[in-house]
């Protein structure tokens, strides 16, 4: 219910919003959560396993009960954080994991069978029988498994990612963060101020402590307020730092539109922010942690700092009548704010046998609450005293068994923090990251005054570590009560004492897990699935371990801590990935003849991260084939064009050009003449190869690479790694020229005509034979000419700027048409290039040797070249390794496919049989009849065996006899021609 | 993670390209004993703690990198030039 | 104590008091047969096997940390037997079937759950590779199919087929792939073996290896020394380190690998993903959980956890191919750390030393060869002899050049595997 006169709501502006289909309202300024304890509703989610019901436990991220689903259709949004979602008109939310509805839920009978499902019951059971496990268990785990449900259609929103550069990130802005920012913002540094709230001033909002005279939620909105006019601050609300990582670089979360209805056009529902400071402050507060007491998850049983917050900052009493369970002073503010609010307070019940109240409110010294009564709901509490046991009505109890600093960031990068006896609880590890300085509560300080002062200290030394003068800074008066705890983890009896609210693991597990020697803290999680949850532990980790360290025999510190890992609140998968849905993943590349090759109503194919045609469709043609088939013809009668400019170029340039060719090279590059070009094989260090391609020398201190498509990435940067790492002395420039050059093919007997009828020059065989260079101007512009072919065909390639690479393809396909020929695509490149035999990064695919693939002789005796000694390797000289083989069909069956594997004529097909595989094949309309090439067991000495080719995935077995891979003009005459 | 490029400045892991120990600074002769050249390719000294390593600034300036970290920590103590290095 | 439903069942009408420890916690004997160094998944299933199949019971496990804490317990729990050269083809085939029986051998279930992976295809190119390796499966006895789009649409309805930025033409599906708990595949060996006699020592370092002429003759760990006939080396991302206290040097790099988790969530993804130009792949834990992950980060490291990059490439593979698990949330990354060899295949076999033996080498691949990996590295410990699935996985083939088994086909490169 809400409370009048308290609260930092606006009650001037009402909200309405739903829940589980009812509607209620709230105010602006409101949570969900907040708003839903004013409307009375407690009961808002069922727990994992055992189907509790569960209420809202904390006011903060930390949340580990009320969680929601929010959005419909492709928003629907699960594991929303009641406590963190702010209230909007029209907001709408569900309950989860509950069948048919929260109230009544079906699988809470999994609650009855709890004696059966303790700590890892499924590890000893479900094993028989055998076929079970998938069919009947697991769907059923499964099914009961999970919280909310994931959108059927995808998500509609849009996330970005940002980066943001500063000297001085502040993690949180309560009272430690504020004066923090505030003093390295004197200083003249740059700063962040980054905190996951909308407002800030962390438990300044929650309290009704004073600072400098003040509220304590008026003097942080003073200093939000100073602080935003200085430019050198930039303030981040509803921003949560995820992750420390290295070489100070952070990550965050900005939940930019989550707190209104839909997202305004153009608009961004959150933002993954990568911040990168030379120092960081770290003022992350601290989180409450709760009592083990039999039943101590009942809806109404709630924080004891979290009941504070409602009331001040929401102006929300979660209970007509309130009590308190504790174990220090803080948890006594409770009662008496509640007090002074006019809510009535049953009781504190503090286990410490000397604590008295600090106000008018009745306390039940040395006692402990044993048990509650409430099935959906709190409605009384049971009390053990030292003198017997006593029944309170009670609608809520708020518990606090002291408080965790908030160190899990300090553990991103493998710190492990330390225990602090003062405080019952771990505090940061000094130096835990670098550059990262901890301040306030998450650094055990738990006074208003502390924190003000570490903040201020925090900052002084974050900016003597990077060389910035410090001004100094008045320290506000506020208050310095000390903090005194008497740790109580679990309160001793019977029945079921809850940790780890989410998972349903309770004090029982925790023990027997150690019983059956899960004594290390890592095998206790792991077993008991303790802080695996939602909240990762944040709520109950100390605890559990404490009791472990307890039925151990050790202590906390030797029992240690499990490790807190990024993100410290999860992350949406569509923020950690976001421009990449759909094309955003990776950049298209396009060619120049692109836009005419789509106009000619091409499909196109991916290479790598570039779009090619598979072929040219014509009218009247149904199926692919039957364009390649035509294309094909084009080469082989006429004349064809195909935009080959995908293929790596580098350009490389000085007086030592040669020799690195000659080092990259198997084969001798430095007896290449001016005007010719050169095919030239390349291995990796190790022996195998690595691409293959040709060069063509330009000048005499100038040549220009080809590489394949798929390694022109990995070619350049082999060649970086030779001329900087390995011959850095040598005087050769290299440059990746691949985007600068449109390129085509212009293969077929009618080659040079057509380019006869374009370049300014003529040519004729004399002057350009086979495999000759040089610059050509075509029509007026100034080209290069290369008479190479991939087709084995009478072939060129020429290229041009890349701004003329448009005007040049239509130009060449347009006169190839009038010719005869016409545009040709992959699968005709593909179908010429395997009747010559010549190979791709299907055959050289990374385990195959030059030996493999018959071209040992390429690899010159003459000279060091990478790759040489290890190819000299006996393991790949051997026998019995596969080589390069033609394959035809011999049988009945008369189809090839690629990936069959080739077994020994005669016997079973299976790996005992097998002698090699299929690389690529094609259907030869020159020949008639299908071809493949493929790797065969000594292949190379194999030609004219018959072997069988079985393709168990397709169903398909051929006999195929092996042969020499060229299959059409062996003898070459066609390129010369 | 981030590298203090020599000719860039300190840029974020993700411009460069990682190739192993800097070993592969010191290419063996051709004729170098196999065991020589299997210590250049293969068998690493694999230090937790203090490395020397090559990296490449691939989506920066293209220099190849001698870096000096601690594959414990992560913290990069310094880099410098290949081509100078080597040289 | 046999675990069994009835009595779960026995034990829950009694309090659940009657369950003992899972292994016991032996004080080191001076003197061992055979002393494994590291218990994670492979050491603890080498001692399982050492006593269960060839009755070496006097055999201890030494663990720096706790047991099972190296990446057994800390992968993405896929299990599978679909490599496609010779060598690993027959060893994780072998592997497979070992899984296939594991939870009766041990009397524990590991939940290992058969749901199939499907290996997607993007291009015409990967499709042949994929038909390669799926025959390769079929002729070594185990299963694949190939499915085309519409069969892949069947399975996994997640996928955004329209717009995803590679487009899916199919996929290698392998039935019997699927996933298993880790960390019950770690205690359900330790358990076994703990029964069978085995020491498990937990808390204990190796700090030296101890050897004689050429001869190894035991260890020292921060419990003091312990002499053994035979002492295998069984350390994973440490094995550079362990290898070193006897003077060796591995063709080992360490490397970090991430993976994540996230929230719970009902059931919307049934199989195994590997999504392989996105670098990504996924499948749902029992929980609900998305478990996923990607590359390594690729730079040398012994830190267990990664950087931005990744986890943000991570998830923008998982954007483009199935947005509509944009809205889970991340709710924990962690790293492991991978001893990544140079073909990025195993390396199983004796050293120049005598008595002293060596596995490491598994990349990030070890998780599915945890059984096979216990069986055959028991038999080479028990006779000397490799077992018929590792006879390639020599620790000296680099050198030689013979039966390097590079899958990935990306060369020596420690990283590029």
């Amino acid at each position: 219910m809400r409370v009048d006169g308290k609260g930092l709501v606006d009650r001037t502006r009402p909200l309405s919003f739903r829940f589980d289909g009812q509607s209620y309202s709230g105010f602006e300024g409101d949570t969900l959560a907040s708003a839903l304890l004013a409307n009375d509703v407690r009961l808002v989610g069922r727990s994992f396993k055992y189907h509790r019901p569960r209420g809202i436990l904390t006011a903060g991220s930390e949340e580990p009960n009320a969680l929601v689903t929010t959005g419909k259709g492709g928003a629907r949004d699960p594991n929303v954080r009641a406590t963190v979602q702010e209230l909007y008109a029209g907001l709408e939310a569900r309950s989860q994991n509950a069948w048919p509805s929260l109230a009544f839920d079906l699988l809470s009978v999994n609650d009855l069978a709890a004696p059966f499902l303790g700590a890892g019951f499924y590890y000893k059971t479900f094993m028989w029988p055998r076929a079970f496990w998938e069919k009947v268990y697991e769907p059923a785990i499964r099914r009961a498994a999970g919280l909310g449900a994931l959108a059927e259609t995808k998500d509609g929103d849009h996330y970005e990612k940002a980066y943001a550069f500063c000297d001085v990130l502040v993690i949180g802005a309560g009272p430690t963060g504020l004066m923090a920012a505030w003093a390295a913002a004197q200083s003249g540094a740059d700063v962040i101020l980054a905190d996951e709230d909308a407002r800030m001033g962390g438990r300044l909002n929650a309290e009704t402590l004073h600072v400098d005279g003040m509220p304590g939620a008026e003097w942080a909105a003073d200093m939000v307020a100073k602080l935003a006019e200085m430019p050198n601050v930039r303030l981040m609300t509803r921003t949560t730092v995820t992750g420390a990582h290295d070489g100070g670089t952070f990550g965050a979360l900005e939940r930019v539109s989550q707190h209104i209805d839909g997202l305004p056009k153009g608009g961004v529902r959150q933002t993954f922010w990568r911040i990168v400071a030379k120092r960081s402050v770290l003022a992350a507060g601290a989180i409450e942690r709760h009592v083990a007491f039999q039943n101590n998850d009942r809806p109404g049983i709630m924080a004891a700092g979290a009941v504070r917050a409602y009331l001040n900052r929401w102006g929300v009493a979660p209970g007509k009548t309130i009590s308190v369970f504790a174990n220090n002073d803080d948890a006594h503010r409770t009662a008496m704010d509640l007090q002074e609010a006019g809510v009535d307070v049953a009781a504190v019940i503090d286990s410490r046998a000397e604590s008295r109240a600090l106000g008018d409110y009745r306390v039940i010294a040395g006692a402990m609450v044993t048990g509650s009564t409430g099935r959906k709901g709190l409605t009384g509490i049971e009390v053990q005293t030292g003198s017997g046991t006593q029944k309170i009505a009670t609608d809520c109890l708020a518990v606090s068994g002291g408080w965790n600093p908030t160190v899990h960031m300090t553990c991103h990068m493998n710190g492990r923090p330390t225990w602090n006896e003062e405080i019952a609880s771990f505090v940061p590890t000094p130096g835990a990251i670098p550059g990262m300085e901890t301040a306030g509560a998450c650094n055990g300080a738990f006074s208003t005054a502390a924190c003000l002062a570490q903040g201020v200290a925090a900052a002084k030394a974050s900016l003597e570590a990077i060389n910035m003068k410090v001004t100094d800074v008045d320290l506000p008066v506020a208050d310095d009560t000390a903090y005194s705890v008497a740790p109580l983890w679990a309160v001793p009896g019977k029945g079921r004492a809850w940790l780890d609210f989410q998972n349903d693991v309770s004090v029982k597990d925790v023990r027997q897990a150690a019983r059956e020697n899960f004594t290390s803290v890592e095998h206790m999680k792991r077993y008991t699935t303790q802080g695996m949850a939602t909240d990762q532990g944040k709520n109950s980790n100390v605890t559990a371990l404490a009791l472990l360290a307890d039925a151990s025999g050790r202590g906390i510190p030797e029992t240690g801590t499990t490790t807190f890992r990024p993100p410290f609140v999860p992350v949406a998968l569509a923020a950690f990935g976001a421009g990449a849905q759909g094309k955003g993943f990776a950049p298209e590349r396009r060619t120049t003849s692109h836009a005419a090759t789509i106009a000619a109503g091409a499909p196109m194919i991916e290479a790598g991260m570039w779009y090619r045609p598979s072929y040219f469709p014509a009218p009247g043609e149904t199926t692919w084939r039957q364009s390649c088939d035509r294309e094909v013809g084009y080469v082989r009668e006429a004349v064809g064009v195909c935009d080959v400019s995908t293929l790596g170029k580098i350009d490389i340039q000085g007086p030592d050009a040669a020799k690195l060719l000659d080092f990259v090279y198997t084969n001798m590059f430095s007896t290449l003449k001016e005007g010719r070009v050169r095919y030239g094989l390349m291995l990796r260090e190790d022996g195998f190869v690595m691409d293959d391609g040709t060069t063509a020398r330009l000048g005499p201190n100038h040549y220009v690479m080809t590489t394949t498509t798929a390694a022109a990435g990995q070619v350049m940067r082999h060649l970086e790694f030779v001329t900087q790492v390995l011959r850095p002395d040598w005087d050769v420039r290299i440059m990746s020229v691949t985007e600068q050059w449109a390129q085509f093919a212009v293969a077929g007997p009618k080659a040079r005509d057509l380019l006869n009828g374009l370049l300014d020059t003529p040519i004729d065989n004399d002057a350009w034979p086979f495999m000759a260079c040089g610059e050509v101007l075509v029509q007026g512009v100034r080209g290069r000419l290369f008479r190479i072919s991939f087709s084995g065909e009478h072939a060129y390639e020429i290229a041009v700027p890349s701004r003329y690479g448009d005007s040049l393809f239509r130009l060449l396909v347009a006169r190839a048409e009038g010719a005869g020929g016409g545009a040709y695509g992959m699968e005709a490149l593909n179908v010429l290039r395997i009747e010559k035999g010549f190979i791709t990064h299907a055959e050289i695919h990374g385990r195959v040797t030059a030996q493999d693939i018959g071209m040992g002789r390429m690899l010159s005796r003459k000279k060091d070249f990478i790759g040489k000694t290890m190819a000299a390797r006996p393991g790949l000289n051997a026998e019995g390794l596969e080589q390069l083989v033609g394959l035809k069909p011999v049988g009945p069956v008369k189809q090839l496919t690629a990936g069959a594997h080739i077994y020994s004529d005669g016997e079973e097909a299976v790996s005992e049989h097998d002698q090699g595989y299929v690389t690529s094949v094609a259907f030869s309309p020159t020949l008639g009849h299908y071809m493949g090439l493929g790797f065969v067991r000594d292949g190379l000495s194999r030609h004219g065996e018959t072997l069988n080719m079985v393709d168990h995935l397709r169903g398909i077995q051929t006999r195929v006899a092996l042969c020499d891979p060229v299959f059409f003009d062996p003898e070459g005459e066609r390129t010369r021609g | 993670m981030r590298l203090p490029c020599p000719m860039c400045g300190a840029r974020d892991v993700r411009e460069f390209y990682y190739q192993g120990a800097a070993v592969m600074l010191d290419r063996p002769a051709p004729d170098a004993d196999v065991e020589v050249w299997d210590h250049y390719l293969h068998v690493r000294e694999n230090p937790a703690g203090d490395i020397e390593e090559l990296w490449s600034h691939d989506a920066g300036c293209g220099a190849w990198l001698k870096v000096v970290r601690n594959t414990v920590t992560h913290e990069v103590k310094s880099a410098k030039l290949a081509a100078e290095v080597a040289r | 104590m046999r675990f069994s439903g009835l009595k779960v069942l026995k034990e829950g009408l009694t309090g659940n008091k009657g369950w003992g420890p899972h292994w016991r916690n032996p004080e080191p004997k001076s003197e061992y047969d055979i002393i494994l160094i590291g218990g994670g998944g492979h050491g603890l299933a080498t001692a399982h096997y050492l006593a269960k199949v060839h009755g070496l019971r006097n055999v201890a496990v030494l663990e720096k940390g706790y047991l099972g804490g190296g990446n057994v317990g800390r992968n993405t729990t896929i299990v599978r037997a679909n490599y496609m050269l010779p060598g690993n083809s027959e060893f994780y085939s072998h592997s497979l079937k070992l899984w296939e029986g594991l939870e009766e051998d041990l009397n524990y279930n590991v939940m290992h759950s058969q749901r199939g992976i499907i290996n997607l295809v993007h291009s015409d190119g990967q499709r042949d590779a994929f038909v390669r390796r799926g025959n390769m499966m079929v002729g070594r006895g185990d299963d694949a199919e190939m499915l085309d789009t519409n069969g892949v649409r069947k399975l996994l309805p997640m996928i955004d087929f329209d717009q995803t930025r590679f487009p899916i033409y199919g996929g290698l599906y392998h039935r019997r792939g699927g996933t298993a708990r880790h960390d019950a595949v770690a205690w359900g060996f330790a358990r076994s073996a703990s029964d069978h006699g085995v020491d498990l020592i937990q808390q204990c370092e190796v700090t030296g290896i101890d050897v004689e002429g050429g001869v190894v003759k035991g260890v020292q760990t921060t419990r003091g020394p312990i002499r053994a006939k035979k002492v295998g080396m069984v350390a994973a991302g440490r094995s550079s380190q362990v290898a070193a206290m006897a003077g060796m040097r591995l063709p080992i790099e360490s490397h970090v690998l991430q993976a994540f988790v996230t929230e719970g969530l009902k059931p919307c993804l049934d199989h195994v993903v590997t999504y392989g130009m996105g670098h990504f792949y996924i499948s749902q834990s029992d929980k609900g959980g998305l478990v996923f992950g990607g590359d390594l980060d690729m730079y040398s490291s012994y830190a267990a956890r990664g950087n931005l990059p990744l986890v943000e490439h991570v998830a923008e593979a998982a954007m483009t191919l199935m947005p509509r698990i944009g809205k889970a949330r991340v709710l924990r990354s962690w790293g492991g750390i991978m001893d990544m060899s140079p073909d990025g295949s195993f390396i199983m076999d004796k050293t120049d030393i005598e008595g002293l033996y060596v596995n490491t080498g598994w990349c990030y691949g070890g998780f599915k060869a945890t059984p096979a990996s216990g069986h055959t590295f028991a038999h080479l410990l028990a006779t000397g002899a490799p077992h018929p699935t590792t006879v390639r996985h020599r620790l000296d083939r680099f050198r030689t050049g013979a039966g390097i088994m590079d899958e990935e086909s990306t060369g020596s490169q420690h990283n590029l595997h």
